[in-house]
Order: C-alpha cells, then structure tokens, then sequence
C-alpha cells in the first residue's frame, strides 16, 4: 500500500490542476444552464415548481441528485472502508425509506400541495400558525444539512487539492483554502437558485446525478475486474487488509459494540436501532425531496419518478459497497485514516490506487483521482442547491406570503422575496458552516433525519389519512418532534461529554444516545395525537376535499 | 393559499367522498399501502435487529466470505425493487383507472370541464 501513498505525494499538482479545471468545466456548464432555465423562469410555478413540465425519468435523476449527497458518496464509502458491514447499514436504511415516500408521500403530495410541504399541512388548517411551524422546521432541517454538506466540501478541498497543514495553495494555507471554498461554494450555490429557480436546480442535479453514476459505476467495474469479479475474494481481501479479519465482514465494529460494560452495551444497540429508525423515517419528511414531487405535471409522474429514483439510487448504494470493500482492500485503513481520520476520503483514494494500476500509473492515478475529486464537488454543489431552494420557497411562500401579507402577495412579489431568501439562508449557511468546521458530518445528516422524521413526518400522514387531525394537532406534532429531536441531540454525548463531542472538554450530557429517533419520533406521533384530541377543531368538509383531492387528483395545481 | 373553490363545492365533495364509487377507490389504494408498509416496516426492523441481537447469526458464512448479514442486507435491496415495481403495477391497473374515472366526473361537473387552478 506503500506506493500509492508516496503517488500521492508526487502527482499532487497534476491531480490538483486537473481537479480545479474538470471543476470549473462543471461549473461553467451548470452555470450556462442555469441561465438558460431563467429565461423560461416567468411565473412562480416555473420558480418554486420548475412549470411542472418534468418528465418521471428527468425527476427521478433529480431525485437521485438531490438524494446522493456527501454523505451518501463520501460518508459511506469511508464508513465501509473503515469499519466494514456496519456502514452498509446506512446505505440499506436510506434505501429502504424510499418506499415510505413511494406508498404513502409522493402521490398525495403531488395531487393536494402546490410548492411545499405546508401546503398539504395547511390545507384544512388554520394556515398561519401551521405555515410558521412547517416554515420553522424547514429551515431547521435545511440548515443541519447544508452545513453539513458544505462542512465536507471545506475538509475535502484541502485533502483533494493537496493542502496540508504547512504547505500553501495560491499563498493561502489550509485553513485559508477551506473558508475559502466554503464562500466559494456557498456563493454558487446562491447564484444556482436566485437566477436558475427549480427548472436550474433541477437541470444541475441531474447532470450531477448522471456524473456521480458515471464515475461510480467505473470504480466499481474496475474493483470488481480487480478481483475477477469474484466477490467472495474481494470481502476476504478487504478484511485481511482492514487488520480485523473476519469481524470486518460482521456487524458490530461502529453500531450495536458489545463491551464489558452491561450499560454500554444496552445503549450501543439502542443506538444502532434509533440510528436504524430515523435514516428509514427521515426520508419522507425531508423538505427538499418533498419540493421535487411537485415539478412533475401529475401524480402518476410522480410515482415514476420515485420509481426512477429507488433503481438509481439502490443502484448506487450498491456500487458503494464495492467502493467501500475495494477501498479498504485496495487502498488499506491506514492509508485512508492517515488522511482523514473520518474515513471521507477513502473514495477518491481508491480513484487514485486504480488509476495507479489501471489507467497507467501515476499520470492515470492523477486523473482518475481529479475526476472523482470533481465529482465529489459536483455532488456537494448540487446538494445545497436543492437545499437552499427548499428553504427559501418555504419562506417566501409559507412565511412570506401566507403569514406575513395572509395571501395578498403577488406571485411577482413571491418569487423576489424567494430569491431574498435564498441570498440570506445562503450566507447563514456559509457563515455557520465557517465557525463550525470541527463539526462532524455524520452527526450533522443523521439529525437532519432524525429531525426530519420527528417534526415532518408524523404532521404529513397525520394530515393525510387522519380525518380528526386539526391545528392544534399539526402544531403539537411539529413542535413536539423538532424540539424533542433538537433537545436530545444537544444532550447527548455527541456534543458533550466524550471525547469525540463537539465539546470534549465539557458534560452536559444526560442522553446516552447520539441519534435521538427512538424517543424523539414517538413524541412526534404522540404529541400529534395528544394535540388534535384536546382540541374541539374538526373540518370534516375540508378532509373530504382533501381526501377527494389527493386520491383523485381533482383540482391539482 | 390552496385552491379556492366556491362553497357549493364543499357538499360536492362530501358527495364524492360518500359514494360507493369513491369508496371502492379509498379501498383499493389503502388495503395495498397500508398492509406493504407495515410488511416491509417490520422486515427491515427484523434486518436491524438481527443486525443488534444475533450477532452470531448474522456472522455465519454461506458461500466463501460472504455471510448471513451480507446476503440480508442484499435481500433488503431486493425487496425494495419488488416492492416499488409490484406497487406500479398494482396502481397502474387497479387503483389509477378508479381515479381517472372519478376525476373525470368531477371535471365533467364543472360545466365547461375547466381545471379549478390558474396552473
């Protein structure tokens, strides 16, 4: 493993300028469609809902876009590299939700909302204070991930681009680089959604989505040429080079560790079964993948494009299983933790070892190595994009327009404020995810998702197949969940009282867990439940039409 | 705002909502979604326990390093696909020709069979 490593050294700067230019060709793509959809970007419909004119394949990629983010491309990938069968548990439970939004989301979305998720919240609510709720945990769950995508792109850029505590890049150090490409970053993204609106966004993942395939499928088919297609040997090799033989292939080794402690134990598993709860619950009530129900013309569209999004994205889970075993084969634990101690970099690295002995040394481990790297940006670019998107048309839209002017804002009105939005979470996000570079990446989804799963999800099929749900209700349930799952998680010894926490040097911490799903999305359901029955609210002529609507899809937008 | 529908339009849809037509529609759609989820609900949450408690189990090679876990984890993928291509085929032939129907009467109703939104 020695050779790749010292590879790494020398064709830095070949893979660095090959990395930069492959980049700035993605950007100067996405940029010169972004600003063709703008001027076929007239009403709000096209803004927030791209005109609805998507096709299910077109939205299925964009799906798969918006899904596959750095964690899903990098976090796997290391997670598996590093501790085996373990991080493929992630990729099943990010799969699998997929049918939660399938049977029961997407359709009904579709047929009764317009933009966002509130608008089927609201619809036989009192519409302010649900707005404002839906609008509140909107933006909670939009910025956990976003910060932590655009945290992954400042650690990234100093590994890829070869900046090492020391060593300069353009006179800046690394620290200088890293904020540098979060404003970078940050900055695009902005540019994406004010002047692309959805029809932008939309065309920027699906070329990232066909990229990060692309790029995914040839590692995989290059892993698996390595090993004679012969999985068995692969898994076996991987485990000897991992150093923990056969444990490497079985769960245990990140989730579920039996220790001597009888407590310690208890609460690992628990943990491993509250982290297994939200990534299948989170899916549904991301806002984000709910807006993208929305730009396709009718329900049954909707429904494909899920379908197109569940064969591209398990396909992808399954290509990383191959990345993640491959890298730690082919590549060695040491190797990747010497460079990221997360293990996020085990990707790219593997990119560069098969280069190495695929493409024709080191040259090919340099270009191989540039090409995963750029994707890699793409990925986190077109992410925060989708992200941003989702956010500021929950503001302009929810807040905005429903809240603060009760439904008499111009469409015109709607969307300027939408761009506004846009500006200002951007520049939130950049300046969080500036100050909160030590955070950990994982840690930041997983609560997007255990947020998710705890404030959205019990509000959306309350409100779709529960006839007695009212406000009172959808407030309980929204606040419930998002403040329990907040709560929890800032208890826990994720942020304090370990010394992995953000905080290592303090204890605050209470909760033993670091996901918070287990109790938080059942306080979720109940507080729902306990809300709607003490109040006296009951619009059964509103949940006819509801249910007339959303099953028919009469009178969709 | 949600669509505006005139008043008269609330007794519409209860109408709808109370007719053996519609009912038979609800039916169709939610004795499918409803039994699936709780189906596929319960196999991953088997998977994820197998996964925390039987440890043993789960480590039990099949066929060369490939074990127990690995080919679970596999099936969970290939329940998934079945799933989601058994549920279109489902809809595409039971539950959307119900709906379509529906709809159309409903569309019919509005007089000119002009959609009730700007877009």
């Amino acid at each position: 493993m020695e050779p790749h490593f010292l590879a790494a050294e020398v064709s830095t700067s070949t893979s660095r300028g090959l990395t930069i230019t492959l980049f700035l060709v993605f950007v100067a793509v996405t940029l010169a469609i972004t600003i063709w959809a703008s001027r076929q970007t007239k009403t709000a419909t096209d803004f927030y809902a791209g005109g609805r004119q998507f096709s299910g394949f077109q939205n299925g990629m964009a799906i798969g876009g918006d899904y596959m983010s750095a964690a899903s491309f990098l976090g796997i990938a290391g997670l598996i590299a590093l501790y085996g069968y373990d991080g493929f548990l992630y990729s099943i439970g990010f799969l699998v939700a997929w049918l939660v939004a399938l049977l029961l989301v997407a359709e009904y979305l579709r047929n009764s909302g317009r933009y966002t998720m509130a608008d089927v919240l609201a619809f036989r609510m009192r519409q302010r204070p649900v707005r404002t709720a839906a609008s509140a945990s909107t933006i909670v769950v939009s910025i956990f991930y976003l910060i932590a995508q655009m945290v992954g792109a400042g650690a990234l850029v100093s590994l890829l681009l070869g900046i090492k505590p020391g060593a300069t890049f353009l006179g800046m150090d690394a620290g200088t680089a890293k904020v540098a490409t979060i404003i970078l970053v940050g900055a695009l993204m902005i540019v994406y959604v004010i002047v692309g609106g959805m029809k932008g966004t939309t065309y920027v993942q699906i070329v990232k989505a066909f990229m990060l395939m692309t790029g995914a499928l040839v590692m995989t088919l290059l892993v698996l040429a390595h090993y004679k297609f012969n999985l068995s040997q692969l898994l076996g090799d991987a485990a000897a080079q991992s150093g923990k033989g056969d444990a490497f292939l079985e769960p245990g080794l990140r989730y579920g560790i039996e220790s001597a402690s009888a407590s310690a134990t208890f609460y690992s598993k628990m943990d491993l079964l509250s982290l297994g709860i939200a990534l299948v619950l989170g899916t549904a009530g991301l806002p984000h993948i709910l807006t993208r129900f929305y730009t396709v013309p009718t329900s049954k569209i909707a429904r494909k494009s899920v379908l197109w999004a569940i064969g591209i994205i398990g396909t992808f889970y399954l290509f990383t299983l191959a990345l993640g075993f491959g890298a730690a084969a082919l590549v060695g634990g040491k190797a990747i933790t010497a460079q990221d101690k997360a293990g996020n970099t085990a990707a790219p690295q593997l990119a560069q070892a098969l280069g190495v002995d695929y493409l024709g040394g080191e040259t090919g481990g340099a270009i191989l190595l540039a090409v995963i790297a750029a994707v890699a940006f793409a990925t986190i670019l077109a992410v925060v994009a989708g992200l941003t998107l989702a956010s500021s048309s929950s503001v302009a839209h929810d807040f905005y327009a429903n809240v603060i002017r009760r439904g008499s804002a111009s469409e015109r009105d709607e969307v300027r404020v939408a761009r506004i939005s846009a500006l200002v979470i951007g520049a939130v996000a950049i300046a969080l995810s500036i100050f909160a570079q030590s955070l950990n990446v994982a840690f930041l989804v997983a609560l997007a998702f255990a947020v998710a799963a705890s404030a959205n999800l019990p509000a959306i099929l309350y409100s779709l197949f529960w006839r007695r749900f009212n406000t009172s209700g959808a407030l309980w349930s929204i606040y419930g969940g998002l403040i329990a799952a907040v709560v929890l998680v800032f208890f826990s010894p994720v942020v304090s009282g370990s010394p992995t926490a953000m905080f290592p040097d303090s204890d605050w911490h209470w909760f033993p867990l670091s996901n918070p799903g287990i109790i938080s999305i059942p306080i979720g359901f109940l507080c729902g439940w306990i809300g709607t029955v003490i109040s006296k609210e009951d619009d059964t002529a509103k949940y006819a039409e509801l249910e007339v609507r959303s099953l028919t899809g009469y009178g969709a937008h | 705002m949600t669509t505006e529908v005139p008043s008269s339009s609330t007794e519409r849809y209860r109408a709808v909502q109370d007719s053996a037509e519609f009912g038979r529609l609800r039916h169709t759609a939610r004795s499918f979604v409803f039994p699936m989820t709780v189906a596929f609900f319960l196999w991953y949450a088997l998977y994820v326990l197998l996964s925390a408690y039987a440890r043993g189990f789960m480590s039990a090679k099949i066929i060369g390093n490939i074990n127990v876990a690995l080919i679970l984890g596999l099936l969970q993928f290939v329940s998934t696909f079945l799933i989601a291509w058994y549920y279109s085929r489902y809809a595409a032939r039971k539950i959307d020709p119900l709906a379509d129907k529906i709809r159309a009467e409903l569309s019919a109703g509005d007089g000119d069979g002009v959609k009730n939104s700007e877009d």
